[in-house]
Protein backbone atom coordinates (compact mmCIF):
# COMPACT_ATOMS: atom_id res chain seq x y z
CA UNK A 1 0.00 0.00 0.00
CA UNK A 2 1.23 3.38 -0.82
CA UNK A 3 1.58 5.93 1.70
CA UNK A 4 -1.44 8.22 -0.59
CA UNK A 5 -3.79 5.00 -0.24
CA UNK A 6 -2.88 4.51 3.62
CA UNK A 7 -5.74 5.78 5.82
CA UNK A 8 -4.07 6.49 8.95
CA UNK A 9 -1.39 8.85 6.85
CA UNK A 10 -2.86 12.24 7.02
CA UNK A 11 -1.12 15.32 5.87
CA UNK A 12 -0.85 18.50 9.04
CA UNK A 13 -2.64 20.48 6.61
CA UNK A 14 -5.47 18.51 6.27
CA UNK A 15 -6.04 18.47 9.78
CA UNK A 16 -5.72 22.35 10.34
CA UNK A 17 -8.48 22.49 7.74
CA UNK A 18 -10.60 20.48 9.39
CA UNK A 19 -9.99 21.86 12.98
CA UNK A 20 -10.94 25.70 11.36
CA UNK A 21 -14.71 24.48 10.37
CA UNK A 22 -15.74 23.75 14.14
CA UNK A 23 -14.49 25.95 16.49
CA UNK A 24 -16.98 28.71 15.70
CA UNK A 25 -19.59 25.91 17.77
CA UNK A 26 -17.99 26.06 21.08
CA UNK A 27 -20.84 28.64 21.62
CA UNK A 28 -23.58 26.26 22.04
CA UNK A 29 -22.00 24.66 25.33
CA UNK A 30 -21.80 25.87 29.02
CA UNK A 31 -18.12 25.20 31.00
CA UNK A 32 -17.21 22.72 32.68
CA UNK A 33 -17.39 23.42 36.18
CA UNK A 34 -14.70 21.25 38.43
CA UNK A 35 -15.16 22.17 42.00
CA UNK A 36 -13.50 25.82 41.48
CA UNK A 37 -12.16 25.36 38.49
CA UNK A 38 -13.59 26.21 35.39
CA UNK A 39 -12.90 25.19 31.68
CA UNK A 40 -14.58 25.28 28.13
CA UNK A 41 -13.38 22.14 27.50
CA UNK A 42 -14.58 18.75 28.28
CA UNK A 43 -11.66 16.68 27.14
CA UNK A 44 -9.01 15.69 29.75
CA UNK A 45 -6.37 13.85 28.25
CA UNK A 46 -3.01 12.24 29.74
CA UNK A 47 0.87 13.06 29.14
CA UNK A 48 1.58 8.88 29.54
CA UNK A 49 2.96 6.25 26.76
CA UNK A 50 3.94 9.24 23.99
CA UNK A 51 7.19 8.33 21.77
CA UNK A 52 8.13 11.78 22.19
CA UNK A 53 7.47 14.94 23.99
CA UNK A 54 7.48 16.61 21.31
CA UNK A 55 4.68 14.68 19.63
CA UNK A 56 2.88 14.80 23.44
CA UNK A 57 3.11 18.48 22.73
CA UNK A 58 1.40 18.22 19.80
CA UNK A 59 -1.35 16.13 20.69
CA UNK A 60 -2.13 17.97 23.78
CA UNK A 61 -2.67 21.23 21.64
CA UNK A 62 -4.64 19.49 18.68
CA UNK A 63 -6.63 18.04 21.73
CA UNK A 64 -7.75 21.78 23.47
CA UNK A 65 -7.89 19.92 26.43
CA UNK A 66 -7.01 22.95 29.40
CA UNK A 67 -6.47 20.00 32.00
CA UNK A 68 -3.90 17.44 31.49
CA UNK A 69 -3.32 14.44 33.87
CA UNK A 70 0.58 13.80 35.28
CA UNK A 71 2.11 10.88 37.61
CA UNK A 72 4.30 11.71 40.25
CA UNK A 73 7.96 9.35 40.42
CA UNK A 74 10.53 9.48 41.94
CA UNK A 75 13.14 11.90 40.37
CA UNK A 76 16.14 9.79 38.22
CA UNK A 77 19.15 10.31 39.89
CA UNK A 78 21.47 8.73 37.20
CA UNK A 79 21.42 8.10 33.39
CA UNK A 80 19.18 11.32 33.48
CA UNK A 81 19.13 12.66 29.56
CA UNK A 82 18.02 16.06 31.14
CA UNK A 83 14.86 16.16 29.56
CA UNK A 84 11.87 16.55 32.13
CA UNK A 85 8.23 16.78 30.86
CA UNK A 86 7.93 20.32 32.33
CA UNK A 87 10.07 21.66 29.38
CA UNK A 88 7.42 20.34 26.89
CA UNK A 89 4.32 21.83 29.23
CA UNK A 90 2.79 25.24 29.25
CA UNK A 91 2.29 26.06 32.67
CA UNK A 92 0.25 29.07 31.95
CA UNK A 93 -2.27 27.54 29.55
CA UNK A 94 -2.72 24.01 30.96
CA UNK A 95 -4.49 22.78 34.59
CA UNK A 96 -2.00 20.25 35.50
CA UNK A 97 -3.99 17.11 37.52
CA UNK A 98 -1.69 14.85 39.17
CA UNK A 99 -2.39 11.44 39.68
CA UNK A 100 -2.22 8.65 42.02
CA UNK A 101 -1.40 5.86 39.79
CA UNK A 102 0.62 3.19 40.94
CA UNK A 103 -0.76 3.17 44.29
CA UNK A 104 -2.44 0.29 46.10
CA UNK A 105 -3.24 1.60 49.18
CA UNK A 106 -4.88 4.96 50.88
CA UNK A 107 -2.11 5.55 52.53
CA UNK A 108 0.53 5.55 49.48
CA UNK A 109 -1.95 7.78 47.56
CA UNK A 110 -2.50 10.08 50.17
CA UNK A 111 1.10 10.30 50.29
CA UNK A 112 1.76 10.45 46.64
CA UNK A 113 -1.50 13.17 46.55
CA UNK A 114 1.08 15.42 48.84
CA UNK A 115 3.87 15.60 46.95
CA UNK A 116 1.81 16.51 44.12
CA UNK A 117 0.43 19.52 45.73
CA UNK A 118 3.76 20.32 46.59
CA UNK A 119 5.17 19.86 43.43
CA UNK A 120 2.62 21.89 41.72
CA UNK A 121 2.45 24.27 44.51
CA UNK A 122 6.32 25.20 43.79
CA UNK A 123 5.06 25.44 40.12
CA UNK A 124 2.52 28.11 41.34
CA UNK A 125 0.18 26.15 38.55
CA UNK A 126 -3.65 26.11 39.56
CA UNK A 127 -3.60 22.03 39.89
CA UNK A 128 -2.33 22.44 43.25
CA UNK A 129 -5.50 22.19 44.81
CA UNK A 130 -6.91 19.11 43.76
CA UNK A 131 -6.10 15.32 42.61
CA UNK A 132 -6.91 12.93 40.60
CA UNK A 133 -7.27 9.64 42.82
CA UNK A 134 -6.38 6.07 41.98
CA UNK A 135 -6.29 3.42 44.62
CA UNK A 136 -6.11 0.29 42.32
CA UNK A 137 -7.02 -3.35 43.82
CA UNK A 138 -4.59 -5.60 41.37
CA UNK A 139 -1.94 -5.17 38.99
CA UNK A 140 -3.96 -7.86 36.58
CA UNK A 141 -7.39 -5.52 35.87
CA UNK A 142 -5.66 -2.39 37.18
CA UNK A 143 -9.59 -2.05 38.30
CA UNK A 144 -10.16 0.80 40.97
CA UNK A 145 -10.14 -0.82 44.92
CA UNK A 146 -13.28 1.01 46.18
CA UNK A 147 -13.25 0.64 49.97
CA UNK A 148 -9.68 1.88 49.47
CA UNK A 149 -10.76 5.12 47.56
CA UNK A 150 -13.18 5.42 49.48
CA UNK A 151 -10.81 5.65 52.56
CA UNK A 152 -8.45 7.76 50.60
CA UNK A 153 -11.38 10.23 49.74
CA UNK A 154 -12.11 10.80 53.24
CA UNK A 155 -8.84 11.66 53.99
CA UNK A 156 -7.67 13.80 51.12
CA UNK A 157 -10.98 15.72 51.25
CA UNK A 158 -10.37 16.73 55.22
CA UNK A 159 -6.99 17.48 53.98
CA UNK A 160 -8.79 20.45 51.58
CA UNK A 161 -8.08 18.54 48.29
CA UNK A 162 -10.40 18.67 45.74
CA UNK A 163 -10.48 15.23 44.90
CA UNK A 164 -11.49 13.72 41.35
CA UNK A 165 -11.93 9.66 41.90
CA UNK A 166 -11.45 6.92 39.60
CA UNK A 167 -13.48 4.45 40.19
CA UNK A 168 -16.17 1.41 38.78
CA UNK A 169 -19.24 2.43 37.13
CA UNK A 170 -21.12 0.64 40.31
CA UNK A 171 -23.75 3.51 40.70
CA UNK A 172 -23.62 2.84 44.73
CA UNK A 173 -19.43 2.89 45.01
CA UNK A 174 -20.24 6.01 42.94
CA UNK A 175 -22.95 7.66 45.48
CA UNK A 176 -20.67 7.04 48.77
CA UNK A 177 -17.45 8.62 46.99
CA UNK A 178 -20.02 11.81 46.16
CA UNK A 179 -21.13 11.22 49.81
CA UNK A 180 -17.62 11.45 51.13
CA UNK A 181 -17.14 14.51 49.14
CA UNK A 182 -15.70 13.62 46.44
CA UNK A 183 -15.90 16.74 43.83
CA UNK A 184 -16.17 14.70 40.76
CA UNK A 185 -16.86 10.89 40.52
CA UNK A 186 -15.33 9.17 37.49
CA UNK A 187 -16.26 6.14 36.54
CA UNK A 188 -14.11 3.64 33.90
CA UNK A 189 -15.90 3.14 31.09
CA UNK A 190 -13.74 -0.19 30.83
CA UNK A 191 -10.07 -1.38 32.39
CA UNK A 192 -7.17 1.37 31.71
CA UNK A 193 -5.72 1.16 28.36
CA UNK A 194 -8.33 -1.48 27.71
CA UNK A 195 -9.64 0.45 24.76
CA UNK A 196 -12.93 -1.50 25.53
CA UNK A 197 -15.10 1.71 25.61
CA UNK A 198 -18.32 2.09 27.34
CA UNK A 199 -18.84 -1.54 28.57
CA UNK A 200 -21.64 -0.78 30.68
CA UNK A 201 -23.90 2.30 29.62
CA UNK A 202 -26.83 1.13 31.68
CA UNK A 203 -24.56 1.43 34.94
CA UNK A 204 -23.51 5.06 34.09
CA UNK A 205 -27.32 6.07 33.52
CA UNK A 206 -27.73 4.75 37.00
CA UNK A 207 -24.90 6.49 38.06
CA UNK A 208 -25.62 9.81 36.52
CA UNK A 209 -28.91 9.08 37.37
CA UNK A 210 -28.22 8.82 41.27
CA UNK A 211 -24.61 11.28 42.11
CA UNK A 212 -26.92 13.90 39.38
CA UNK A 213 -30.21 14.02 41.65
CA UNK A 214 -30.23 16.52 43.83
CA UNK A 215 -27.61 18.44 42.06
CA UNK A 216 -27.41 18.43 38.61
CA UNK A 217 -24.54 20.01 37.88
CA UNK A 218 -22.44 17.68 39.67
CA UNK A 219 -19.84 16.53 37.51
CA UNK A 220 -19.31 13.14 36.08
CA UNK A 221 -16.25 12.60 33.87
CA UNK A 222 -15.65 9.08 32.45
CA UNK A 223 -12.21 8.06 32.99
CA UNK A 224 -10.51 5.31 31.57
CA UNK A 225 -10.97 2.46 28.56
CA UNK A 226 -12.15 4.83 25.80
CA UNK A 227 -10.42 3.36 22.24
CA UNK A 228 -11.64 5.54 19.75
CA UNK A 229 -13.73 8.63 18.98
CA UNK A 230 -17.44 6.89 19.34
CA UNK A 231 -16.44 6.05 22.58
CA UNK A 232 -16.01 9.31 23.48
CA UNK A 233 -19.36 10.13 22.08
CA UNK A 234 -21.23 7.95 23.35
CA UNK A 235 -20.26 8.38 26.87
CA UNK A 236 -20.98 12.38 26.54
CA UNK A 237 -24.17 11.64 24.64
CA UNK A 238 -25.49 9.74 28.32
CA UNK A 239 -24.94 13.03 29.52
CA UNK A 240 -21.12 12.67 30.89
CA UNK A 241 -20.07 15.84 32.08
CA UNK A 242 -16.16 14.86 30.45
CA UNK A 243 -13.70 12.06 29.56
CA UNK A 244 -10.76 11.25 30.15
CA UNK A 245 -8.00 9.22 28.32
CA UNK A 246 -4.63 8.50 27.54
CA UNK A 247 -4.22 5.76 25.86
CA UNK A 248 -7.17 5.86 23.41
CA UNK A 249 -4.87 8.93 21.77
CA UNK A 250 -1.47 8.20 22.76
CA UNK A 251 -1.76 4.33 21.21
CA UNK A 252 -2.99 5.49 18.07
CA UNK A 253 -1.27 4.78 15.18
CA UNK A 254 -1.29 8.62 14.10
CA UNK A 255 -1.43 10.23 17.35
CA UNK A 256 -1.95 13.68 16.37
CA UNK A 257 -4.51 13.05 13.89
CA UNK A 258 -6.51 11.05 17.00
CA UNK A 259 -6.02 13.65 19.07
CA UNK A 260 -8.60 15.94 16.95
CA UNK A 261 -10.79 13.22 16.14
CA UNK A 262 -11.33 12.39 20.22
CA UNK A 263 -11.60 16.48 20.49
CA UNK A 264 -14.66 16.48 17.87
CA UNK A 265 -16.35 13.57 19.68
CA UNK A 266 -16.51 15.07 22.87
CA UNK A 267 -17.96 18.12 21.31
CA UNK A 268 -20.61 16.01 19.25
CA UNK A 269 -21.26 13.84 21.93
CA UNK A 270 -21.83 16.95 24.13
CA UNK A 271 -23.91 18.34 21.62
CA UNK A 272 -25.89 15.21 20.67
CA UNK A 273 -26.34 15.11 24.35
CA UNK A 274 -27.48 19.09 24.77
CA UNK A 275 -29.99 18.77 21.69
CA UNK A 276 -31.64 15.66 22.99
CA UNK A 277 -32.27 12.50 20.56
CA UNK A 278 -35.12 10.95 19.20
CA UNK A 279 -36.72 8.28 20.73
CA UNK A 280 -35.31 4.72 19.21
CA UNK A 281 -38.21 2.54 17.32
CA UNK A 282 -38.84 -0.54 16.13
CA UNK A 283 -40.39 0.35 13.06
CA UNK A 284 -39.25 2.68 9.75
CA UNK A 285 -40.61 6.53 9.99
CA UNK A 286 -40.59 8.35 6.39
CA UNK A 287 -38.91 11.43 6.38
CA UNK A 288 -40.31 12.11 2.95
CA UNK A 289 -43.97 12.89 3.01
CA UNK A 290 -46.37 10.04 1.73
CA UNK A 291 -48.52 12.03 0.11
CA UNK A 292 -48.40 12.77 -3.73
CA UNK A 293 -46.27 10.10 -4.19
CA UNK A 294 -45.95 9.29 -7.89
CA UNK A 295 -46.25 5.43 -8.26
CA UNK A 296 -49.02 5.11 -4.93
CA UNK A 297 -48.17 1.98 -2.92
CA UNK A 298 -51.07 0.18 -0.74
CA UNK A 299 -50.85 -0.84 3.03
CA UNK A 300 -48.94 -3.86 2.63
CA UNK B 1 26.94 9.00 56.47
CA UNK B 2 24.11 7.13 54.74
CA UNK B 3 20.24 8.00 53.83
CA UNK B 4 17.74 5.90 51.61
CA UNK B 5 17.57 8.18 48.87
CA UNK B 6 14.51 7.22 46.79
CA UNK B 7 15.01 3.71 48.08
CA UNK B 8 18.85 3.21 47.55
CA UNK B 9 21.59 3.33 50.70
CA UNK B 10 23.63 6.39 49.75
CA UNK B 11 26.55 8.01 51.25
CA UNK B 12 26.64 11.60 51.82
CA UNK B 13 29.00 13.95 53.65
CA UNK B 14 27.82 14.65 57.67
CA UNK B 15 26.18 18.03 57.74
CA UNK B 16 24.39 18.29 54.54
CA UNK B 17 21.55 19.79 53.69
CA UNK B 18 18.61 19.24 50.90
CA UNK B 19 19.73 22.49 49.19
CA UNK B 20 23.30 20.40 49.16
CA UNK B 21 22.30 17.31 48.17
CA UNK B 22 20.01 18.35 45.30
CA UNK B 23 23.98 20.63 44.25
CA UNK B 24 25.64 17.53 44.48
CA UNK B 25 23.22 15.70 42.21
CA UNK B 26 23.02 18.46 39.97
CA UNK B 27 18.90 18.27 40.41
CA UNK B 28 17.16 21.87 39.70
CA UNK B 29 14.56 22.74 42.11
CA UNK B 30 12.00 23.15 39.54
CA UNK B 31 9.21 20.80 39.33
CA UNK B 32 10.12 18.67 42.51
CA UNK B 33 8.99 17.43 45.87
CA UNK B 34 11.29 16.29 48.46
CA UNK B 35 10.01 14.43 51.39
CA UNK B 36 11.81 13.22 54.60
CA UNK B 37 11.11 10.84 56.78
CA UNK B 38 7.23 10.72 55.54
CA UNK B 39 7.32 14.84 55.76
CA UNK B 40 7.30 17.04 53.17
CA UNK B 41 9.86 19.20 53.05
CA UNK B 42 8.51 22.77 52.13
CA UNK B 43 11.10 24.29 49.16
CA UNK B 44 11.62 27.52 51.66
CA UNK B 45 13.49 24.90 53.93
CA UNK B 46 15.87 23.49 51.58
CA UNK B 47 18.73 25.27 52.82
CA UNK B 48 18.08 24.61 56.36
CA UNK B 49 17.07 21.06 56.37
CA UNK B 50 20.25 19.27 57.33
CA UNK B 51 20.46 15.51 57.09
CA UNK B 52 20.88 12.80 59.39
CA UNK B 53 22.26 9.55 59.54
CA UNK B 54 19.69 7.02 58.44
CA UNK B 55 17.25 9.47 57.24
CA UNK B 56 14.67 8.43 54.70
CA UNK B 57 14.61 10.82 51.56
CA UNK B 58 12.51 10.73 48.70
CA UNK B 59 12.87 13.48 45.43
CA UNK B 60 10.00 12.81 43.26
CA UNK B 61 8.86 14.85 40.15
CA UNK B 62 6.29 14.72 36.86
CA UNK B 63 6.24 12.02 34.44
CA UNK B 64 3.85 11.47 32.00
CA UNK B 65 0.46 9.65 33.02
CA UNK B 66 -3.06 9.37 32.75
Amino acid sequence: MSAADDPHTTSKNSVIEMTKTVTTETVLDTPLTLGSHTFASRLIVGTGKYATFELMQECLAASEAEVITVAVRRERLVDSDGRNILDFIDLERFTILPNTAGCFAADEAVRVARLGREILTNLENPGADWVKLEVLGDTRTLLPDPVATLDATKQLVADGFQVLCYTTDDPITAKRLKDAGATSVMPAGSPIGSGQGILNPNNLRICLEYLKEDDADYPVIIDAGVGTASDVSAAMELGCDGVLLNTGIAGAKVALTMAHAMKLACRAGRYAYLAGRIPKKLYATASSPERGVVTPRGPN
Amino acid sequence: MKVILNGEETEVPVGQSVSDLLDTLSIRTKGIAVELNLEIVPRAEYAACLLSDGDHLEIVTLVGGG
